[in-house]
């Protein structure tokens, strides 16, 4: 029985590792093909390790292209703004909808609740014409104002603080704070993991976002990074220089890993609040 | 002095709720109203002119070459991508939730392609599929091939490059997404099942899968959902196009380009997205109806 056993957990090791291996496959190349000078990449050979390893390709990126810098800083500041007036907005509808009683309370909760299964699709035309009209193209608002909220986050503000006791609220406010007071100096403070959560997934989708910025961004130097590295490809009469494409798509990743091991915990929460729906 | 206190409230309420309301009021509710008022007009996007032509842009998507052919796109690549991107997910989370070390390294090694962004996981591929890339040397070393295949601009392999890359980038979200509802199922069950002899196989199929199903309804959904709206890899990958001979086109991406290009077809694409949400939510019932009556047996 326990040879059994032990043999069962190799199985799961190798099964674990070899899944971990074809994960990790794609960025080791990526990696490898970014400390690479293009004669070597577009030379074909198998060595993981660069003959003559070089930081060229990101020297050319940060030195010599024009824009891929302020790519860099265009989707810091987007992400940045975004997820800051996204928690805002959010937590203070959540707040509303969990601990404020009024009429049509229930009619907005479920228009929440319907916007979340809305396909984006649907919404992609009416919301270009719209942030036409309103003279928003080609500006990072047109990126930041249709997703200044976000629905599902709403629900989960409001669950959290539906799940909250409120004693010390009411304590506040007998102690003359006013309901905006009571909000900003206690009830967000006390939110902290759900915000995190929340910031973490916020970040994330703006930072990752490809559709929207690629249709109301047309001026090159206010593109973001993803946009930015699409824009790399073939741009050269049609030859792609992998070494900075890989490179560029390096950095891109580098702010997210940062965020993932710091809030590893809060990832985790907000992918299990999915899953309970 | 009670119903003033109540006004007053109800004025907060509106007060805190009043900037989301704002943004969900235009840009999901109206939104939705004018995509319907879009769908059964001609719009001239230049002249801002609207042209009321009734189901014409409905009709025109059953005899259109083009929107026959993203629909067949998209529909193969759903029925690949979403069973198997369940079932590896579901397998990988049981086994990652037996007794094992080092299980928060191996999921955060797991999570990369979750956190990476379409554009650069886009890159990444290519470069791995292009010509001289790793797969071809590695393919060609082991004599698997003979000569490099073009994958990139091969319309047998384009498509099922993106499928092979979107299976591997969601395999983590829904594994931790099944490994969260792993910790629900109650322990006794699995060692009421080592009292009558079961092997670990057998704890698998007749024990994790049931208690999982509402999961697994869960998973299924958000692939469905996700899968037919594939736009940033197939766009990045064709440029726009949605070439090699239209193996790439989705129909998401046939929307984009209607809606953008320069044939004043904003109306036919809006009409094709309203097509594409019913189709979704038709499949995405019929795949939890489907999953529902399994649990009868």
């Amino acid at each position: 029985m326990n040879k059994k056993r032990k043999y069962i957990k190799w199985i799961l090791y190798g099964m674990l590792i070899i899944y971990g291996l074809f994960t990790l496959f794609p960025f080791l190349w990526a990696v490898s093909a970014s400390f690479k000078t293009y004669k070597e990449i577009t030379g074909g050979g198998l060595n993981l390790i660069p003959k003559q390893p070089t930081i060229q390709a990101f020297n050319k990126l940060f030195m010599i292209d024009p824009n891929f810098l302020r790519w860099v800083i265009n989707s810091f500041f987007i992400c940045t703004i975004g997820t800051f007036i996204n928690v805002f907005f959010n937590s203070m509808a959540g707040y509303a909808l969990a601990r404020l009683n009024f009429k049509g309370k229930h009619f907005v909760y479920y228009g929440v609740l319907i916007s979340i299964m809305v396909p984006g699709q649907v919404l992609l035309i009416p919301n270009y014409l719209i942030v036409k009209s309103l003279g928003l193209l080609n500006s990072y608002n047109a990126i930041i104002i249709p997703a200044a909220v976000n629905a599902t986050y709403i629900v989960m503000m409001r669950q959290f603080y539906i799940n909250f006791p409120k004693d010390i609220e009411e304590a506040a406010a007998i102690d003359g704070l006013g309901r905006l007071g009571t909000f900003l100096r206690i009830s967000m403070p006390l939110a902290r993991p759900a915000i995190a959560t929340q910031a973490v997934f916020i970040f994330l989708g703006f930072w990752n976002e490809f559709l929207k910025p690629k249709l109301y961004l047309s001026d090159p130097s206010k593109y973001t990074l993803t946009v930015g590295i699409q824009s790399m490809m073939s741009r050269y009469s049609g030859i792609t220089q992998w070494d900075e494409v890989m490179a560029a798509s390096l950095i891109s990743l580098l702010p997210i890993l940062v965020i993932y091991t710091v809030l590893n915990k809060y990832f985790m929460q907000g992918i299990r609040m999915d899953g309970e729906k | 002095m009670a119903s003033k206190r109540k006004k007053y409230e109800a004025a907060q309420g509106i007060g805190f709720l009043s900037p989301a309301m704002i943004v969900i009021g235009i840009f999901v509710m109206s939104s939705i109203v004018f995509a319907l008022y879009i769908s059964f007009h001609k719009v001239n996007l230049f002249t801002g002119y609207y042209e009321f032509i009734g189901l014409d842009n409905y009709k025109r998507i059953f005899t259109d070459t083009k929107t026959r052919i993203a629909f067949i796109n998209i529909l193969s690549f759903v029925a690949v991508v979403v069973p198997v991107q369940t079932i590896l997910a579901l397998v990988m989370a049981a086994v990652l939730n037996a007794n094992i070390k080092g299980k928060v390294g191996f999921r955060t090694i797991y999570f990369l392609p979750t956190l990476t962004s379409s554009a650069a996981l886009t890159m990444i591929f290519m470069f791995l599929f292009s010509l001289n890339g790793p797969v071809n040397q590695i393919a060609l070393d082991m004599n698997i091939l003979r000569e490099s295949i073009n994958f990139l601009n091969n319309p047998r392999f384009a498509l099922k490059v993106i499928m092979s890359m979107n299976i591997w980038s969601t395999v983590p979200f829904f594994m931790t997404v099944y490994l969260a509802g792993l910790q629900e199922v109650p322990k006794s069950i699995y060692e009421a099942s080592d009292v009558d002899g079961a092997n670990s196989f057998q704890k698998f199929m007749h024990i994790t899968i049931p208690q999982l199903k509402p999961i697994t309804t869960f998973v299924l959904l958000m692939g469905i959902i996700g899968t037919f709206q594939m736009f940033d890899q197939a766009y990045i990958f064709s440029n726009g196009s949605g070439g090699p001979e239209n193996s790439t086109l989705t129909v998401a991406l046939l929307i984009y380009r209607n809606a953008f290009g320069q044939n004043n077809t904003m109306g036919f694409a809006t009409a094709m997205s309203i097509v594409l949400s019913i189709v979704v939510f038709v499949v995405s019932f019929i795949a939890q109806k489907l999953n529902k009556s399994e649990s009868l047996y």
